[in-house]
């Protein structure tokens, strides 16, 4: 017991002294109050906005409607006698681009607009302003001012979410709530290989500098591998905790601050444990794999290029996004939740767009358990057999034939 | 067997056996250490001395037999009382050597104060360095760090794998004076070569592994006894002619080597050359270095094992 101890402690004062750890830990908090301060340093001096060159842009009337309301925001809609005229007039750079209102436009609706230049579709601020401008024209003097007003913006939509009990639902949902999780799931899955990282990274280099056989000759494998476990965890579960606690600060201060489509940002205490939680199995998981690449690895590279595959069976849920957004509780998403490799992230995905049915966490927190000890066992045998065996990888035969006589 | 008859023995190897895949490493090895004796572990690179080594320490299993260390079979406790140098060494290369030492100290359940620590090191010639990390100090000096480590828990016993690899002439001869002082300390000691003329040097007993079996064991004087040439050593001067019952004759550094038919004795040689009334400087029964009885035995063994 004190030997592990005396593991425990060296590990983990060793791991939060390194510097990639340390950075990495501090990083994130630090980006977040940077974000916020550059976001205020860009409003602030957004007071006194530099006169921005206001967006010429040409029409061709050929219906004679079409003469007032041709200032908006950030576009100037001038009109051009002709198209050719309009066309040197683009080309001479005095407009950026012209459309056509043609003669039977009231009653086909069609609008060619041409433009030099290549892109991805009209921009917002041209396409609005060009739709103001049109309902501007066809409606002044046949309706109020308002109801105008109402016709080019008819919708500013509100929704709130209510739990049972017809309160404030505390999780208000939507893009600001899943932004959060989705950024976790990111920290999460850094966090457990991180350390599970670092595990496999100490037994290689143990292996590598011939300190193992000094290390087994005072402890057992059993002591050295539930030191490093433990050990290396708890600096994890210190950076997780760190980041947890500064996400929360961080979420009220952007929510108080930048408001707009993130003033409903806000981490709930549910989320938090979840994440604890998670975290927790899914480096006791990764953990116990790496353990095991390391100790067959003959190098700590070789240790490194054998766990990709179960690294990157983490990051899966990260391809079926979309699908997960798309329905939170559909199959995929049941099943990566199941899946002890891809539950972390799933999870922390999911919690963000909808709530996981309970049983569900269940299982998967079984699954990951039930995964963890089963490979428990076999990377024991593995670490006592391949530990000391230097200088080459062994086959997957061969560790297959050598488990089965150990 | 019971524990009670293996209280005296540092340690009791048992018919121990390992065996790899197809390859059997170690077969059939027995042999005790007795306390305070300095015991060789010897046999060419791959005979199996470093296995055995690790099953000793309980770091591999053996497939059978039994071994116990200081009267006990190996318990927890254990690991403790022993001092072991493997033979792949290394230490936390960004560690300074302070911080070295004290850690395997604490892995032996050991706390050490400082000061004891500076006084091996001063011992050592290596206090200047006990701030640098392993890295930035060179590979005998690792070496020597790496000895601290063994012997820092003050074990009762102190195994040593090759302990000589890798050192110059100045620090093989430092570590053999600080195995000496061990010995006189009353500790046991075991210790593995390949050299034969350290064990020589070195070992009051010693056991020869060949291919994972027994080649030899035994007192070194006895083996050398057993396996020494019918032969004499003399140096002489002037000419004393031909002697007889001598079937060659070998000029040597300093002396002569004379190698005696089956019927003669050293003495019947002694006695000719009173008889000559030669000017003899030197008699000496001749008695062959172990390398050479390795030679000779490994040679025939493995021919005949393959």
């Amino acid at each position: 017991m004190n030997k592990i101890k005396t593991i425990f402690k060296y590990e983990l004062l060793t791991t939060i002294k390194r510097k990639s750890f340390i950075i990495m830990t501090l990083a994130f908090p630090l980006l977040g109050i940077l974000a916020i301060g550059a976001y205020q340093i860009l409003q602030g001096t957004g007071e006194t906005p530099p006169v921005a060159e206001k967006l010429a842009v040409g029409y061709v009337d050929n219906t004679g409607l079409f003469n007032d309301y041709t200032s908006y925001n950030n576009v100037n809609l001038i009109s051009q006698p002709d198209e050719t005229t309009a066309f040197s007039a683009m080309t001479g750079k005095e407009i950026q681009q012209y459309f056509v209102i043609p003669e039977d436009y009231l009653s086909g609706g069609v609008i060619v607009r041409y433009t030099l230049e290549r892109e991805l579709g009209i921009s917002g601020e041209v396409a609005s302003a060009m739709t103001e401008f049109l309902v501007n024209n066809l409606l002044t003097g046949k309706v109020d001012d308002i109801t105008i007003q109402r016709v080019v913006y008819p919708l500013s939509l509100n929704s709130i979410i209510l739990d049972s009990s017809g309160q404030i639902a505390e999780n208000q949902g939507g893009f600001a709530n899943f932004i959060v999780p989705y950024i976790f799931s990111i920290l999460l899955i850094m966090a457990i290989f991180t350390s599970s990282g670092f595990l496999l990274q100490g037994l290689g280099e143990e292996k590598e500098n011939r300190v193992m056989e000094i290390l087994l000759s005072s402890v057992s494998p059993r002591q050295l591998i539930t030191g490093k476990v433990l050990g290396l965890g708890a600096a994890g579960l210190i950076q997780i905790v760190i980041w947890l606690v500064s996400a929360r600060y961080l979420a009220n201060m952007a929510s108080s601050t930048i408001g707009g489509m993130l003033s409903s940002l806000s981490i709930t205490v549910e989320f938090l444990l979840v994440s604890l939680i998670y975290f927790i199995l899914g480096y006791l998981l990764f953990a116990v794999i790496m353990a095991g690449a390391g100790s067959i690895g003959a190098t700590a590279r070789e240790s490194q290029q054998l766990s990709v595959i179960f690294t990157l069976s983490a990051v899966v849920p990260f391809y079926f996004i979309s699908v997960i957004i798309d329905k939170p509780d559909g199959v995929v998403a049941q099943v990566l939740t199941f899946i002890p490799f891809t539950a972390p992230i799933t999870v922390m995905m999911r919690m963000g767009i909808a709530e996981i049915p309970l049983w569900q966490l269940g299982i998967s927190v079984v699954l990951i358990i039930a995964t963890i000890i089963g490979l428990l066992f076999v990377v024991a045998k593995i670490f006592r057999t391949f530990l000391l065996m230097y200088g080459k990888t062994p086959r997957l035969g061969e560790i297959i034939r050598m488990l089965r006589q150990a | 067997m019971s524990n009670k008859t293996l209280s005296n023995a540092a340690v009791q190897v048992n018919k121990i056996y390992k065996t790899y895949g197809k390859k059997t490493v170690v077969s059939d090895v027995s042999f005790t250490v007795e306390k305070g004796e300095i015991f060789g572990l010897i046999g060419p690179n791959g005979a199996g001395k470093t296995t055995t080594i690790r099953m000793m320490m309980d770091i591999i299993k053996p497939d059978s037999g039994e071994v116990y260390i200081l009267g006990e079979k190996f318990g927890e406790e254990t690991k403790n009382k022993i001092g072991y140098l493997p033979e792949e060494r290394g230490l936390y290369k960004k560690q300074t050597v302070m911080d070295t030492i004290r850690y395997m100290a604490s892995l032996k359940s050991v706390t050490v104060a400082d000061e004891r620590i500076e006084e091996m090191l001063q011992h050592v010639g290596m206090l200047p360095h006990k701030n640098k990390k392993i890295e930035e100090m060179s590979r005998g000096m690792g070496q020597l760090i790496q000895f601290l480590v063994t012997i820092i828990h003050d074990p009762a016993l102190v195994i040593l794998d090759e302990p000589f690899s890798g050192l110059d002439p100045v620090n093989t001869e430092l570590l053999k004076g600080l195995i000496k002082e061990l010995k006189e300390q009353g500790k046991s000691i075991i210790f593995s070569t390949h050299q034969m003329n350290q064990v020589e040097e070195l070992c009051d007993r010693l056991f020869m592994i060949n291919k994972g079996s027994k080649v030899l064991y035994g007192n070194l004087d006895d083996i050398k006894q057993k396996y020494r040439d019918n032969s004499v050593f003399i140096t002489y001067e002037g000419n004393i002619g031909a002697l007889k019952g001598v079937t060659d004759s070998r000029q040597k550094d300093g002396y002569t080597e004379f190698f005696l038919d089956n019927k003669t004795a050293p003495q019947d040689i002694l006695q000719q050359l009173i008889d000559k009334r030669a000017t003899v400087t030197r008699f000496e029964i001749g008695t062959p270095s172990l390398h050479e009885i390795f030679i000779r035995i490994a040679g025939i063994n493995g021919d005949g094992n393959e």
